[in-house]
């Protein structure tokens, strides 16, 4: 293989917010600080980490959803070169329709008064894509077969259908303008076991026939082993450990990572209480710990990890971690 | 050891505009106290409903079939919870021998309200307890759950408290009352995994120290082999299968359940492909005739799935299924 193609580039990406009134009261909230990532062409990237860890306000980030106060984020497909950053105007209109976003709520996503017809056509109408009306319904039919939704469900208000059949209509909601670039935020986590592994099977398919490339943000590490083919794992806005999705799974690096590992219940009954458990919870984004973000409540802290930031390396084998005591800690505790 | 409550035929249907809704048909079970029942299945399934039958707490539009029966023994004798008429009877089940965790503290405390005037107010209303004796009580459970420094705690409202605390506050508030029966319904679901953990382990810790019967509603198998001792699964109102948690889980019987444990996506075999269980789960309105599960069922062995009901059926001990594949005709 040549030079990787790259679709997104992100450079010390930040993002953050102004909270607090008044003159003396006045506090940034990093959500997102300094990430660097590359998101490959074609692949299934995975970000995973806990409520708090900045994990969505990444991905809005890279849609232009949210302003991007600090770095900057490059978006590079065959037809154009972006550099997010200051996007606007209609640079940014055209990459509106090359990057869309799934969300996680088919109940809430969707206004119960259009019908489905009108919902996957309003992108269409809004972008002006479409020259005639003829057009938009040919394109609508085209993606719903794709998501395996027929002439009589584009008739009906959304209303008349389960979580299952929602998500697949937001799915082609977000797949009509032809776009390059999903970010699926927590895509499945509002369904039920049963039908989650049809719509994760669906966004698979998809990509594969589409040669799209999926930004999937989750917090359960089972569903993102099985459908993505890079994982980055994010802890208070700082990325802590990214690689392949089997490396990853085969030999968690991070402390962090592990301990997520461990927390997933096992199926086994016979398997109680082997899990590492941690403590405590995330700390507030407003009030951070110095040195590793992480120290508060990782149980191999050491006098180094509250001083100093670890900063990501790469060890040469495309497995990146931050942490000062990774290596110490893979002889150690064996993962 | 000694049951605790007893579900006998409860059938259960709400009166809508569109008619009688079957939320729940012919459930039985009976649960020991000590003993953590895990009750599973999807949106729909009726599980919640169940357990709200519990402690008759469903809206006024339900209508309990009358062969159904729910005894709860108490220390005071036997109560046939369903009954119950009057506020002021359903005190010993509401609150009083039985307790609710709901799936969305944030939801579950009044936002104006402190969570210890909260937790204070709800013991006061069982019984004579004074005010000063209530306080003492709230802030040793607070610190029992592992709240650190619930004295300060007992002051703040619920949305100072992050989800998995807010979460131990409610876990404190339900068991203060000292409950014999623990309802749980999803508590972990809305939290993150690493907080899960923690939830799951103190729950654990308090089934031994209080020696209370806990059901556990969730839709996470997983979950659901990390606390319970035996599982309970529902479909479309009905309990398809229940047993002790092993066999349930290494062994299922049922095609539903089967399908609920391959569409898990599983650590241990990342290359095993994820397999739906085809369909979605029928409206309530269009409750399939025979078995409720043909309509999604991959294993149907003839017109009987379609025009019959199963009966239930022990395959092994206390492992009971009712699927036509076993056998037995319909009652």
């Amino acid at each position: 293989m040549s030079e990787k193609d790259i679709l997104i580039r992100a450079e010390g990406l930040s993002v953050g917010f102004k909270i607090g009134d008044g003159i003396f009261n006045k506090q940034i909230l990093k959500a997102v600080d300094g990430i660097n990532i590359e998101i490959e062409r074609g692949s299934f990237f995975g970000i995973v980490g806990e409520s708090g860890s900045g994990k969505t306000t990444l991905g809005r980030a890279l849609l232009k959803a949210v302003p991007i106060t600090g770095g900057e984020a490059f978006y590079k497909d065959d037809e154009v070169d972006l550099n997010l950053t200051h996007l606007e105007g209609p640079e940014l209109k055209d990459y509106r329709k090359r990057a869309q976003l799934i969300f996680q709520d088919p109940y809430a996503a969707l206004s119960p008064r259009m019908t489905v017809r009108d919902i996957i056509a309003e992108p269409l109408e809004v972008m002006g894509l479409t020259k005639s009306r003829e057009e938009t319904d040919e394109r609508v039919r085209e993606i719903a077969a794709k998501c395996r939704l027929n002439l009589e469900h584009l008739r009906r208000f959304p209303h008349a259908f389960s979580g299952g059949q929602r998500q697949r209509i937001s799915i082609a909601r977000a797949l009509v303008s032809g776009p390059q670039f999903i970010v699926a935020d927590e895509s499945v986590a509002a369904l039920d076991v049963s039908i989650q592994a049809d719509v994760l099977n669906l966004l698979k398919q998809i990509q594969q026939e589409m040669g799209l490339t999926f930004m999937f943000i989750s917090h359960d590490l089972s569903v993102v082993a099985h459908t993505c083919d890079h994982v980055a794992v994010m802890y208070l806005g700082r990325l802590v450990e990214t690689a392949p999705t089997r490396q990853m799974f085969k030999g968690p690096r991070h402390p962090y990572t592990r301990a997520l590992f461990s927390a997933i219940p096992s199926l086994d009954p016979d398997d109680r209480g082997t899990a590492q458990k941690l403590d405590g919870e995330i700390p507030s984004p407003t009030n951070q710990p110095p040195g590793c973000k992480f120290h508060t409540r990782c149980p191999h802290a050491e006098y180094q990890c509250m001083q100093e930031e670890p900063r990501l390396e790469n060890p040469g084998d495309g497995h990146e971690v931050a942490c000062h005591r990774w290596k110490e800690l893979m002889d150690l505790v064996p993962a | 050891m000694s049951v605790l409550i007893e579900v006998e035929n409860l059938t259960l249907q709400f009166r809508t505009d569109e008619g009688l809704i079957t939320a729940v048909e012919n459930v039985s079970f009976s649960l020991n106290k000590g003993e953590v029942m895990g009750l599973v299945g999807e949106s729909g399934s009726g599980k919640s409903v169940t357990a709200k039958a519990l402690m008759h707490l469903n809206a006024g539009n339900a209508v309990y079939s009358p062969q159904s029966k729910i005894t709860l023994h108490t220390d005071d004798g036997p109560v046939d919870v369903l009954s119950l008429r009057k506020p002021s009877e359903m005190q010993v089940v509401r609150g009083g021998a039985i307790s609710m965790i709901f799936q969305e503290p944030m939801a579950s405390f009044a936002p104006a309200i402190t969570i210890g005037k909260q937790m204070v107010e709800q013991l006061q209303l069982h019984g004579t307890m004074s005010k000063a004796k209530a306080k003492e009580i709230s802030v040793e459970m607070l610190d029992r759950v592992g709240i650190s420094d619930p004295s300060s705690r007992f002051n703040q409202y619920a949305f100072e408290l992050s989800g998995g605390m807010r979460q131990r506050a409610m876990i404190a508030m339900a068991l203060s009352t000292n409950p014999k029966l623990l309802i749980a319904d999803e508590p972990t679901t809305a939290l993150d995994v690493t907080i899960q953990a923690q939830v799951i382990d103190l729950m654990k810790d308090l089934v031994e120290e209080f020696h209370m019967g806990i059901i556990f509603i969730t839709h996470d198998l997983g979950v659901v082999a990390q606390t319970a001792d035996k599982v309970s699964v529902m479909y479309l109102g009905r309990l398809i299968e229940e047993g002790p948690v092993r066999p349930v889980i290494r062994d299922p019987k049922h095609p539903y359940t089967q399908g609920l444990l391959a569409a898990l996506p599983k650590l241990d075999d990342l290359d095993a492909p994820l397999t739906p269980v085809p369909g979605d789960i029928p409206s309530p309105l269009e409750r399939p005739p025979g078995c409720v599960f043909h309509t999604r069922c991959s294993k149907i062995v003839g017109d009987i799935c379609t025009a019959t009901q199963p009966v239930q059926l022990e395959t092994e001990p206390e492992h009971r299924v009712a699927c036509h594949i076993y056998g037995g005709d319909a009652a």
